[in-house]
């Protein structure tokens, strides 16, 4: 298994991602915005930051490089492919997710530790019977995360299961639409979410559940 | 003359100081030297007020790579790397607007850091405001706050801690102090100096605008007053997109060997990087200002010479790398010029094209400007205000939830929320979490370092000398509390006018007491940054050196929190910890302020720090808090609220020290650490027992003072800032 982490100008998260990735014992390698070629390249991570700068609407720049180009047709194709923050806005702005990120509805930029509830289409059940805990302890930080879509498509987003992971009830950071913290395509091999499993992947530094969601990712990409 | 005279006032330089250059000249300056010579020659460049006091500072240490001078100091953590780092002001920019002018402050630190070769990895910050009924210390607030956050966060650097102190004497002018911490591998760090006669000068980075002209001289040496508003043109403003560029290009540059030196323009731009790197290098630098990229085409060359425009570097590269510099400086989407040559003239030579504009011996430039001794003089009592907010019969509840509530006490979760703190995957402690940020640095023998950033200006204000002891003592015992043992130190002087008696008897005991306290702790200064002329219309602020501490531990998997950890444990009390009201936060909202503090004991706390380091590291403790403002109830309410475990603690073994309940409880001074683990260890380590955790409220047994009140209530009152603003 190896992954690409991009990296474009203004990227601040791609080493934390590539590191997460390895911990997952796959292989990781950071892919320059303007390299088109992915092949070698199992999974795709389009990292956090702020891709140039962020300037005129966060992602809105990115989408047009030539590696989101690459990445476009890599998901085409079937290719799992991870947003993390600023890389779930690329993901929206070049139309791979559905949704837009608008202002947190503080207007300020949030840093905090929060859990996260995993959605799944499936009920999981232990051996014993019980409910599986999906909660994710994992850091939330962006100025920018307010999930939006339309209440049409936030219904059927919900009806398909699109809808990969919430806030915990009481603890959505930004009013994002219904506590979306996360959306997955249609065919699931595409997934883009807020909140940042790449710090969440050593005990020491707070959690170790951010794994889950490479993992997740990475599975996703097989099936599809 | 006459008008020479006004011109050279007009940039901040006295008589005799234009006449000592026109003497250096052997002619008078024209507009453009007179300029570069009035930024050089100000306060801000030329130290030329504190100069002669910071000699007394101990810089030499066993560890210590990089001492004062360099861009930033620099500490050994084993295995071939370095830890840099420093701390600098910028003060009056965001007096006149708070956004631009915190996040050009960590875009100037960030800087300063990676000039030297090292990734930065983290940010502290240490700010000062009015009080927060004043409408105007909110909005100074505000905005440097989302300030440190925008610039901090868009780079990817992580903000682990700081501090936030509200006092009246800060209302016209607030402290913005940022620190940044930088790794880097030992043998790649890069000096300043320029070298190499026929070697180019290429400028990196953004492009020369109109912005910031003068900073150095009419704002960052001059009092704030009536018509700040005229500044605003001198604040520079920042583009954190540009450093992120600039930064990533100049690690790949020094990487790849292709930088000679490497050097930030900060204040005075590129009079001062160049005339730095040449004073540094004993070489001359040409520079032709028709070769620097502009924002703005007709600039003169004097503005190109002074500008302050952000996010720029100063390299020295041999001629036959200087295309390969070009070509990474492309990649990264940033801006590169070939604007000049080292020389053996030992002058720095402005051209514009092929005529000389400005020609001046570097030595003249960069160290002549005169220095000068201090006319200290002890003020009279108390010079500060006072005023009260706490009625005198309040209860032992009332007092403690108002010092919870106390701005300067209360949870600044409001504003380090809005700072990225993760980022990096090394931030093991986070801010609130323990006495002192914790950082993993797997590259190091320690694998860990921790930091701490404190100066408690009211205190210094009450006994400079005393006062600024305890600021580099509290950084210690944050560190201990986290099992750090200290590897070097770095300063912010915060400082009124020093042509005042007051402000320079203030700075001179400051200085004294920060030497005193370095030398008898064995802790190097290893570099720091002085800010004077801090004063609004009423007088001088609060006396305020801001100490930043780095240390380093064994193991970041083995640290401590401040917080309780379990129910039904021991507390205990260790440290030569003699409290009394004297500069307290009690006294303050008494309005019983006056001069005065009890004396440390550097070597017993010293003793005390040992003791809870070495217990710490030996994983005996579960929580360890450094007894701080608002005494020894605050202390232990801090250690409740965050663990939601009450405690119930009889403070009459601090009454046999001789203290009044009321001193035990509020009390203020160094040296007392707040335990709580296993009752034998903690009696082992010589720590008095004094309760025990557990419950939902805190009960507090002192005398006629006793009481007791739920967590939650405490923490009410703690989380209230945010509520506030």
């Amino acid at each position: 298994m190896r992954w690409g982490v991009l990296q474009f100008p203004g990227s601040c998260d791609e080493r934390d991602a590539v590191n997460a990735c390895e911990r997952t014992s796959a292989e990781a390698r950071l892919v320059w915005h303007e390299e088109r070629d992915l092949d070698g390249i199992d999974a795709v991570v389009v990292p956090g930051g702020f891709s140039y700068g962020d300037y005129l609407r966060a992602g809105a720049i990115a989408r047009f490089s030539p590696a989101m180009e690459a990445v476009s047709e890599f998901a085409a194709a079937g290719g799992p492919v991870l947003g993390i923050c600023n890389g779930f806005q690329v993901l929206c702005e070049a139309g791979l997710l559905p949704g837009a990120l608008l202002l947190n509805e503080s207007l300020r930029f949030t840093c905090r530790q929060l859990d996260l509830i995993e959605e799944s289409s499936v009920e999981l059940t232990t051996p014993e019977g019980g409910k599986v805990d999906t909660r994710l302890s994992i850091p939330a930080k962006h100025g920018e995360g307010r999930y939006y879509a339309p209440d049409g498509m936030l219904d059927e987003l919900e009806e398909r299961g699109q809808v990969a992971y919430r806030y915990a009830p009481g603890q959505n950071p930004n009013g994002s639409a219904r506590d979306i913290a996360g959306v997955r395509n249609e065919r699931g091999n595409v997934v883009g979410l807020m909140p940042h499993p790449e710090h969440a992947v050593d005990p020491l530094t707070g959690s170790t559940d951010g794994l889950r969601v490479f993992e997740a990712v990475a599975a996703a990409g097989v099936a599809a | 003359m006459s008008v020479e005279v006004a011109k050279h006032r007009e940039l901040g330089l006295t008589d005799s100081e234009f006449e000592l250059i026109v003497e250096k000249l052997g002619r008078e300056p024209n507009d453009v030297e007179l300029a570069m010579f009035s930024l050089l020659w100000s306060e801000h460049c030329a130290y030329k007020h504190s100069r002669k006091l910071l000699r007394q500072l101990p810089t030499e240490g066993e560890r210590v790579v990089m001492g004062p001078g360099e861009n930033a100091g620099a500490v050994d953590v084993g295995n071939g790397y370095a830890i840099a780092f420093k701390v600098e002001s910028h003060n009056h920019p965001s007096a006149v607007e708070p956004f631009q002018g915190a996040a050009t402050g960590v875009g100037g630190i960030l800087r300063d850091v990676f000039a030297i070769g090292a990734r930065p990895i983290a940010i502290l910050d240490s700010l000062r405001f009015g009080e927060l009924d004043s409408v105007r210390s909110r909005h100074l607030l505000d905005g440097a706050v989302r300030g440190i956050g925008h610039y901090g966060n868009s780079i990817g650097v992580p903000n682990v801690g700081g501090e936030i102190y509200f006092e009246s004497p800060y209302e016209h002018n607030c402290l913005v102090n940022a620190m940044c911490l930088g790794l880097a591998k030992t043998e790649e760090m890069v000096r300043a100096a320029a070298a190499g006669v026929g070697n180019a000068v290429v400028l990196m980075g953004a492009s020369t605008g109109r912005d910031g002209i003068g900073g150095a001289s009419v704002l960052a040496s001059a009092e704030l007053g009536e018509g700040d508003d005229a500044k605003r043109p001198t604040v520079q403003i920042g583009d954190p997109f540009e450093e992120s560029k600039v930064l990533e290009c100049c690690l790949e540059l020094l990487e790849k060997g292709l930088l000679v030196s490497l050097q930030d323009l900060g204040a005075a731009g590129l009079t001062s990087s160049a005339g730095e790197m040449a004073s540094a290098g004993g070489v001359g630098i040409d520079l032709d200002v028709a070769k620097v990229p502009l924002r703005e085409a007709d600039m003169e060359p004097f503005e190109i010479m002074v500008s302050e425009s952000q996010e720029r570097m100063l390299a020295v590269v041999e001629p036959a790398k200087v295309a390969e510099v070009i070509a990474v400086c492309e990649k990264w989407q940033t801006g590169s010029a070939e604007i000049g040559v080292v020389t053996d003239s030992g002058q720095i030579r402005i051209l514009r094209e092929s005529e000389v504009v400005g020609e001046m011996p570097v030595e003249a430039l960069v160290d002549g400007c005169p220095l000068y001794d201090l006319e200290p003089a002890a003020p009279e009592g108390w010079i500060y205000g006072n005023r009260t907010s706490l009625r005198e019969d309040a209860g032992s509840e009332e007092t403690l939830l108002a010092l919870l509530a106390s701005p300067s006490i209360a949870s600044k979760r409001w504003a380090f929320e809005q700072y990225d703190s993760v980022v990096g995957s090394r931030t093991v402690r986070r801010p609130e979490s323990a006495d002192a940020a914790v950082l993993q640095i797997p590259e190091a023998q320690g694998a860990a370092i921790a930091v701490s950033i404190d100066g408690n200006g009211r205190r210094v204000a009450c006994d400079p000398h005393a006062g600024t002891i305890e600021a580099v003592l509290e950084c210690t015992q944050n560190l201990a509390c986290v099992g750090a043992e200290p590897l070097g130190l770095t300063n912010c002087l915060n400082f009124g006018n020093p042509e005042k008696p007051a402000p320079a008897w203030q700075l001179d005991q400051a200085v004294r007491g920060l030497a005193e306290a370095c030398e008898q702790l064995g802790v190097p200064v290893v570099g720091g940054n002085v800010s004077l002329y801090n004063e609004g219309p009423e007088g001088p602020i609060y006396p305020t050196p801001v100490v930043g501490m780095v240390g380093e531990l064994p193991d970041p998997a083995v640290t401590c929190g401040s917080s309780f950890t379990r129910e039904r444990e021991a507390i205990a009390l260790l440290g030569p910890f003699e409290p009394s009201l004297a500069g307290s936060e009690l006294a303050k909202l008494r309005g019983e302020l006056d001069s005065g503090l009890p004396r440390s004991d550097i070597t017993s706390v010293a003793s005390a720090c040992a003791t809870v380091r070495d217990a710490v590291r030996a994983g005996k403790l579960s929580s360890a808090h450094d007894i701080s403002d608002g005494g020894l109830a605050c202390a232990l309410a801090e250690s409740a609220i965050a663990s939601g475990i009450g405690c119930r603690v009889d403070l009459q073994p601090l009454r046999e020290r001789g203290c009044s309940p009321e001193e035990a409880l509020f009390g203020e001074g160094a040296g007392g650490f707040l335990l709580s683990g296993d009752r034998e260890t903690l009696t082992a380590l010589g720590a008095i027992l004094i309760g025990e955790t557990g419950g939902s409220t805190i009960e507090l047994a002192a005398g006629d003072r006793s009481f007791t009140v739920g967590v939650g209530t405490a923490e009410s009152a703690w989380l209230s800032l945010g509520a506030r603003l």
